[in-house]
């Protein structure tokens, strides 16, 4: 074997985590078998005829700009990447008469712990991210959008270049689509291992060749963003839902979520689960439901704690979310939020101590350093939580972790601060015990811990 | 100054196979944003250097027209980017939490006692270099790595992190 051929055996073909029969009503996952990504697939699944029919094929009447926004508000969908913002809403924010280049960004940068959804959308249906983001430059009056992918996942970006090729051949990107007056130039853009950059205004630093650092808002994107122009950002599984609610209408695609979560949700459901992996169920369905797609809690365990939206999200005991279902309202009843879809689950073998070192490592390594609570805040709550990790944390480190946690939030520039501070609070707040047990007795609770 | 002549100077740095490469991504962006191109073009220079060396940083910023610095304050922002040499093969392994409960830490333990080699060090022979890593968004397929940047391993079992290191070691054999 060669090199490359050594390699290609360790390649995933994403049969575990999106091609199985545990979606429900799947929009996006629809009857991907990770062949079929090609243009002609795509289409043979009834792709591009969402932006033919607004572009008025064959005689027929198109649609305005203001009636797809308008059916994207009615569809009650809600960005996918964490925010959980209203896009029609986000989509109206767009100057239309404005006379300059506008752009049109779709945020690939999935790197939030536990998230690997957009991954597969680019992988295995990279069409139906280019039509949604057609769409969306229809609607808004953009004529050239960027696709900024994480630099973790090169095998993806080079599968979305060829669908990139695949589009301009077809003659559905580029100058004069489909015979109409309508432009779009769309590429791929790469970044090389920034946590950061999927905040959308460092996004752009990093998409304008500069440190992913973030800019202050406001000036939004919608009035500043790519040099300067207004620009208007979502994540790619909000793409990949555009052409769906263009197809059925907003109302059907409203009446498959719930009342203000519409639509179809990709889960990544990660950790001590049997059958980790992506999947795309309405929301509003019950965690309970969730677990039993994902095969239940690894064998041998039980539920502990769930971590329901990327590790950004404040944990939830598993009794809290046994009782929630899945959607931006309840989670966020629940004490929590639903982010980007990231499910990390933890059995009763898992010390929340030893789990929370891990992620306050990962915050402070992120830290881009621009503000002085975030830089020197995730510094110390990882040592704080490290020393209480290794039996040397003193009586006063739980009053010090929520007096840093308290002091991070609110004072930076951009959320990653308030995201590391998030997670120490709701391990203090439903496992306060398990961190005193760690100070009193210098061990862990949880002797199984491995 | 005049791009070309700059264009000119940066091209005794970079072959002419690379110049296309550079060429390919500095057409996504407008004429007077090249910089846009400098992650795109310092990952084409790590490809077939191994590592941004202070003389690629220089010929990219030469061949984009913007100051070293700016050049170098990207390649030091960006955690994928090598400043020094590494092995032949640098192998970055998640140890983000989702993975830690799959084994990505076991994982990063057995690739370092099979290699005899530290995290963070490159073998004796200079074949690897074994690092952790942050969250690569592969995390259901844990425990997961990534061989020299562009190649995502999943699924890595003891069993398979042996197949792939004895595999890579008989490739660069039958190679040379």
């Amino acid at each position: 074997m060669n090199i490359n051929q050594v390699l290609a055996q360790f390649q995933t073909s994403g049969k575990q985590t999106s091609f199985h029969d545990r979606h429900l009503q799947p929009q996006i996952f629809a009857d991907l078998n990770g062949k079929n990504w090609h243009l002609k697939d795509y289409e043979a699944r009834g792709g591009y005829q969402a932006l033919r029919s607004i572009l008025g094929m064959h005689g027929a009447e198109g649609l305005t700009q203001d009636q797809v926004i308008a059916s994207i508000k009615e569809s009650g969908l809600r960005g996918r990447g964490g925010a959980g913002f209203p896009t029609g809403l986000k989509w109206s924010f767009m100057p239309r008469q404005f006379p300059g280049q506008k752009y049109l960004v779709c945020n690939s940068d999935e790197g939030e712990p536990g998230t690997c959804k957009d991954r597969d959308i680019l992988e295995f249906n990279p069409h139906i991210v280019i039509e949604g983001m057609a769409i969306a430059a229809y609607a808004m009056g953009i004529s050239v959008g960027y696709n900024y992918i994480h630099g973790e996942i090169f095998q993806t970006y080079d599968r979305f270049e060829a669908a990139l090729e695949e589009a301009r051949a077809a003659g559905y990107l580029g100058d004069n689509i489909m015979g109409s007056a309508f432009n779009f130039q769309l590429h791929a853009a790469h970044g090389f291992g920034a946590y950061i950059c999927g905040e959308e205004t460092a996004l752009i630093e990093s998409l304008e060749g500069k440190k992913g650092q973030p800019r202050f808002k406001p000036p939004f994107p919608a009035s500043f963003g790519v040099y300067g122009k207004p620009t208007t950002i979502n994540n790619t599984e909000t793409f990949a839902a555009v052409p769906w609610i263009i197809r059925n209408g907003g109302p059907a695609y409203l009446a498959c979520g719930k009342p203000n979560n519409g639509g179809t949700k990709i889960f990544s459901v990660s950790g001590d689960v049997e059958l980790p992996g992506n999947y795309e169920i309405p929301m509003g369905t019950s965690f309970a439901t969730l677990l039993e797609l994902a095969g239940g809690v690894r064998a041998g365990g039980k539920l502990k704690a769930v971590i329901p939206g990327g590790s950004s999200a404040p944990v939830l005991p598993g009794s809290v979310m046994m009782d929630t279902t899945m959607d931006f309202d309840a989670i966020a009843k629940a004490g929590s939020m639903l982010g980007s879809g990231a499910v990390i689950v933890l059995d009763d073998s898992r010390c929340m101590v030893k789990s929370l070192q891990r992620l306050s490592a990962f915050y402070m390594h992120e830290s881009c350093g621009q503000c002085t609570p975030c830089r020197e805040g995730t510094g110390w709550l990882w040592r704080i939580v490290d020393r209480l990790e290794n039996g040397q944390g003193k009586a006063t480190d739980m009053d010090l972790l929520d007096s840093v946690a308290e002091n991070i939030m609110g004072r930076t520039i951009c959320a990653l601060g308030d995201a590391s501070a998030m997670p120490v609070r709701g391990m203090l707040k439903h496992f306060r015990p398990e961190f005193e047990h760690h100070i009193t007795h210098k061990t862990c609770m949880v002797a199984a811990y491995t | 100054m005049n791009t070309a002549h700059m264009q000119t100077i940066a091209g005794q740095t970079f072959s002419a196979d690379v110049q296309a490469r550079f060429d390919r991504e500095l057409a996504k962006y407008p004429a007077d944003q090249k910089q846009s191109a400098v992650i795109a073009c310092l990952a084409i220079v790590q490809q077939t250097q191994g590592h941004v060396s202070p003389e690629s940083e220089k010929g990219v910023a030469l061949y984009l027209g913007m100051p070293v610095m700016a050049v170098h304050e990207v390649s030091t922002f960006y955690n994928m980017f090598n400043l020094k040499a590494v092995g032949r093969y640098k192998i970055n392994v998640c140890t983000n939490l989702p993975c830690q409960l799959r084994g990505g830490q076991k994982a990063l333990h057995h690739l370092s006692e099979k290699l005899q080699v530290k995290v963070g060090a490159t073998t004796a022979d200079g074949m690897f270099t074994l690092q952790p890593a942050e969250c690569m968004g592969a995390c259901a397929d844990a425990p997961v790595l990534l061989v020299n940047d562009r190649s995502m391993c999943s699924y890595m079992s003891d069993d398979k992190l042996d197949l792939l290191i004895d595999g890579l070691r008989l490739a660069v054999k039958e190679s040379s």
